[in-house]
């Protein structure tokens, strides 16, 4: 579903990822970790198409970007540290605009099911300036699912968020991965990736240094994970 | 795996860019019915510059025709200023233009829908500066022809204005870059509108008026044209 080969991005001088390899199955619930300025979210944006590789090859569902980044972009459901809603308008406001960029078919009814998916159909008249930050990010969450994407990409999505949120948010890509859906997500939050992915890759230094099925860590993540940072 | 069964597997097509360019109109304009924070900003900007000019120069009535024109096109294009840098800062600063980037459709239905909202914001703006002015300054501006300019005039002012407005909102001092980069460009255009705009007040004929009105066009059109072919690369990283 996502193949990755030889990826460089620089930012003038700077190399931020050198020659990364990535691949991912369909259906597969990746979680990319790593300290901060590991290039983690420069990667995701790159798999997003929202920022052009310097060097290398990157096909995600069959599609090479950027050359076909407008068909990979039907394809994928994008998850930020911001929510990308507009607080001027109501959740379900926010909701009927990106169905009408995404051209949904019959948008009311798919609106009001992701609505109900994140547990926000009784505030789906408020404005979303008025939403705390877990609401926002659920709200995010169905913004990012709406159009019933093939691959859902996260960069960091716990951030800020309390437990209840993070509680409700795990329900939610649960459900995501349950479909069959090419999850990938990005992280330092070690314990709560935990049992949500089935596999973990390690980026430091502009490189995945590491990667591991959860099956083959049998719970010893923290331990995988500082092993591969101090070799 | 549960195959995908909302997305559209077509490529983008006219009906797509349409329905793209009409839902950023929709939003942007449905966001500004509820907070207002644009258009009073740019009207009560617009009036005072209009109030000042009124205070600040003495026109006797046959100089009102000649001096008309520049002030008010040059409130139109300060309150304009306004207008666009606030446009293009509530999709960077929440990082909804990240959102708009993400969506399957050709990135310039982006640029358009966002040039047709600020478009409907300065014409807002100039329909109520326009009976404001002709009281202040006991002229007629409800001229047909002088109408046509204005339309023409802002029109190429926000293609160009909205434009470096996405190029401007990606540094840290885009307040200040904007009119740093747009007043340069609109040179021609200001040049244009302004003389037009006379021309009609002036009652002059319309063989000396069509010059400017074939520049404002020509100008609009080439604007439209390069944002058209540049916005995506603009707004790329």
């Amino acid at each position: 579903m996502i193949r990755v080969r030889k990826l460089v991005k620089r930012f003038g001088l700077k190399t931020v990822l050198r020659g990364l390899d990535f691949d991912v199955q369909a259906g597969e619930f990746v979680a990319i970790l790593g300290p901060n300025g590991a290039g983690k979210t420069t990667f995701l944006r790159i798999l997003a198409s929202l920022t052009r590789p310097s060097l290398g090859e990157v096909v995600l569902a069959g599609c090479r970007l950027p050359a076909q980044a407008a068909a990979v972009r039907a394809r994928l459901g994008v998850v930020t540290h911001q929510p990308l809603l507009y607080g001027d308008l109501t959740a379900e406001e926010n909701l009927r605009f990106y169905a009408r960029l995404y051209n949904l078919p019959r948008p009311a009814d798919r609106i009001e099911e992701v609505l109900d998916l994140v547990g926000l159909a009784s505030r789906r008249r408020d404005l979303v300036r008025t939403f705390s930050r877990g609401m926002q990010q659920r709200l995010a969450i169905g913004r990012a699912i709406l159009h019933d994407p093939d691959i859902l990409l996260l960069d960091e999505p716990h951030t800020g968020l309390d437990q209840e949120a993070c509680d409700m948010l795990d329900r939610l890509l649960d459900q995501v991965a349950a479909r069959g859906r090419t999850v990938v997500m990005t992280s330092h939050d070690l314990a709560r990736v935990e049992d949500l992915a089935s596999r973990f890759d390690i980026l430091t230094g502009g490189l995945l240094r590491a990667s591991a099925h959860r099956q083959e860590l049998r719970g010893n993540l923290l331990d995988f994970y500082r092993e591969t940072l101090a070799k | 795996m549960t195959p995908s069964r909302r997305v559209p597997s077509s490529p983008p097509s006219r009906s797509s860019f349409a329905r793209a360019v009409l839902a950023v109109l929709w939003k942007d304009l449905a966001a500004e019915v509820r907070s207002r924070e644009l258009l009073s900003a740019m009207l009560v900007f617009a009036l005072l510059v209009i109030l000042i000019f009124n205070f600040a120069i003495e026109l006797a009535p046959d100089l009102r025709p000649t001096i008309t024109p520049g002030v008010l096109w040059v409130t139109l294009a300060f309150a304009g200023t306004l207008g666009l840098n606030r446009s293009m800062a509530v999709e960077k600063d929440r990082g909804c233009l990240d959102g708009l980037l993400l969506a399957p459709v050709d990135r310039s239905a982006i640029f358009f829908g966002k040039m047709l909202a600020n478009w409907v914001f300065m014409l807002l703006v100039a329909v109520i500066i326009l009976p404001l002015y002709s009281v202040l300054y006991n002229l007629n501006l409800f001229h047909p022809g002088l109408l046509l300019v204005i339309l023409l005039g802002s029109l190429g002012y926000v293609a160009v204005g909205t434009l470096l407005a996405s190029m401007a909102v990606q540094a840290r001092t885009r307040d200040i870059l904007l009119p740093i980069l747009l007043f340069p460009v609109i040179v021609p255009l200001l040049l244009a509108a302004v003389r037009a705009s006379g021309g009609f007040l002036q009652a002059a004929p319309f063989e000396q008026i069509r010059p400017w009105l074939n520049l404002l066009i020509g100008y609009d059109a080439i604007f439209l044209a390069v944002a058209y072919m540049l916005f995506d690369a603009i707004v790329e990283e």
